[in-house]
């Protein structure tokens, strides 16, 4: 059959046959190694970043924890801080009181003693005047007057210089 | 200006004159050797003058190079498997970069433009577009096949012959029809069946394109005086050009219709009532 514009069926299928042939041949050789190529590059990447993603995510869980703990620990260093400083001023207290209590123990005992000691000092001296009065009028009435008067002040200058 | 500018601009000058004079002398032949431009422009469009022989059968020299085209490709493609494909890293280098680009461009026009059902298809435009690439720019080689009267004739462009044309306008029309069958069912089928129009359009605009390019670059070399610098842009450039351009339009195509057929329509509910 003539067809027009110099058509020819079976150049026509020729041709296909060579482009079926072309395409098998791309395909198999060339097309189909790269695009798996491509492919498993892809799958990696993919991959790759799905576990980057992973481990951000794990990443900023850990921060929140971190910082949860943190906030956590900054809330029990002021309790215990409180605490502390309670406790320390509870010990001041008890040492300001107890040094109270052991300053009056001490003023007390030192009144005790010196009152005893004011007491013995004017016992002392009530026992030396007693003395010195039983010798000046023994000397009165043993020995002439004279005697008796040096003997008196001899008796007053030893009991100045026993109270000074 | 320097005295080396004025020398430059001098000898420039000098040579358009010498060149000018040269086409002015050499126009005084109007070439054609034997042959009218009437009779080379009708065998560069109908090929019924000359005719090679291919085991046995007489076929146009564009069936030829068609084959010629496919054994290069084929070359090619296993030199680039044994030698590069293995060689593969995960940081290209320059000849992966062509490869992955190139692989790349169809398989993302194909899943462009046909979301539903691509792998075939993007494998088909893969190779229809190294086809028409190499296939046009196949010419410039200017290899020579013996016809079958016995002269020399320069293999054309497969695409050139209407006949390679035709085919790969069917075959794209028939990878539509199919996809849109296997995809969508008979709704699929029949929505690429309503552009019967397709493959005859597909067809002559290749056909077109092709031979547009052949008949200037053939009147081109009819005049002897033409042959000097205007084949550079007119024989090398147009025919990269359109070479970039016929493998574009076709692979775009046939991706736009394959998808249009594959697509799967949801079903209209029913109104009550």
């Amino acid at each position: 059959m003539n067809l027009p514009l110099n058509i020819d069926i079976r150049q026509i299928l020729l041709h296909m046959l060579n482009f079926v042939i072309l395409f098998g041949g791309l395909y198999f050789i060339l097309y189909n190694p790269v695009k798996k190529f491509m492919a498993k590059r892809e799958e990696k990447y993919k991959t790759d970043s799905e576990n980057a993603e992973k481990i951000l995510s794990e990443a900023a869980f850990a921060k929140e924890e971190y910082e949860k703990k943190l906030s956590d620990a900054d809330k029990e260093i002021a309790e215990k801080k409180a605490a502390a400083g309670k406790e320390l001023d509870e010990y001041a207290d008890r040492l300001r009181k107890s040094a109270q209590e052991e300053a009056s123990a001490i003023v007390l005992a030192a009144k005790q003693q010196a009152e005893a000691e004011r007491k013995e000092i004017l016992d002392s001296a009530k026992k030396d005047i007693c003395d010195i009065a039983a010798e000046a009028a023994e000397k009165i009435v043993y020995k002439d007057s004279k005697e008796a008067y040096d003997g008196f002040l001899d008796g007053i200058d030893g009991y100045d210089g026993q109270n000074n | 200006m320097t005295k080396k500018q004025f020398r430059i601009r001098f000898i420039v000058f000098l040579s358009v004159i010498a060149l000018l004079l040269a086409g002015i002398i050499l126009a005084g032949d109007t070439g054609g050797e034997g042959e009218t431009v009437k009779e080379v422009m009708r065998d560069a469009v109908l090929h019924d003058s000359v005719k090679v022989d291919f085991f046995g059968l007489r076929v146009n020299p564009g069936l030829i190079s068609a084959y010629t085209v496919t054994g290069i490709l084929l070359v090619a493609a296993v030199i680039l498997r044994i030698f590069a494909v293995p060689r593969f890293r995960e940081i290209p280098g320059k000849l992966q970069s062509v490869l992955e680009m190139a692989v790349g461009l169809f398989d993302g026009m194909a899943k462009e433009k046909s979301p539903h059902r691509n792998r075939f298809l993007s494998a088909y435009i893969f190779t229809a577009g190294a086809y028409i690439f190499v296939g046009t720019l196949f010419e410039l080689l200017g290899f020579q096949v013996v016809s079958a009267s016995g002269l020399s004739v320069s293999m054309p462009a497969p695409l050139a012959d209407i006949n390679g044309a035709i085919s790969l306008g069917v075959m794209s029309y028939s990878v539509i029809l199919m996809g849109g069958l296997i995809a969508a069912g008979p709704k699929g089928f029949f929505t690429a069946l309503k552009d019967f129009s397709l493959p005859v359009s597909m067809s002559f605009r290749l056909f077109g394109a092709l031979l547009s390019g052949a008949l200037v670059t053939e009147l081109v070399y009819y005049y002897f005086a033409l042959s000097f610098v205007l084949p550079v842009i007119v024989g090398v450039l147009f025919t990269l050009i359109h070479a970039v351009i016929q493998a574009y339009v076709l692979t775009m195509l046939t991706a736009q219709f394959y998808g249009e057929s594959t697509e799967k329509k949801p079903k209209k509910a029913k109104s009550k009532g």
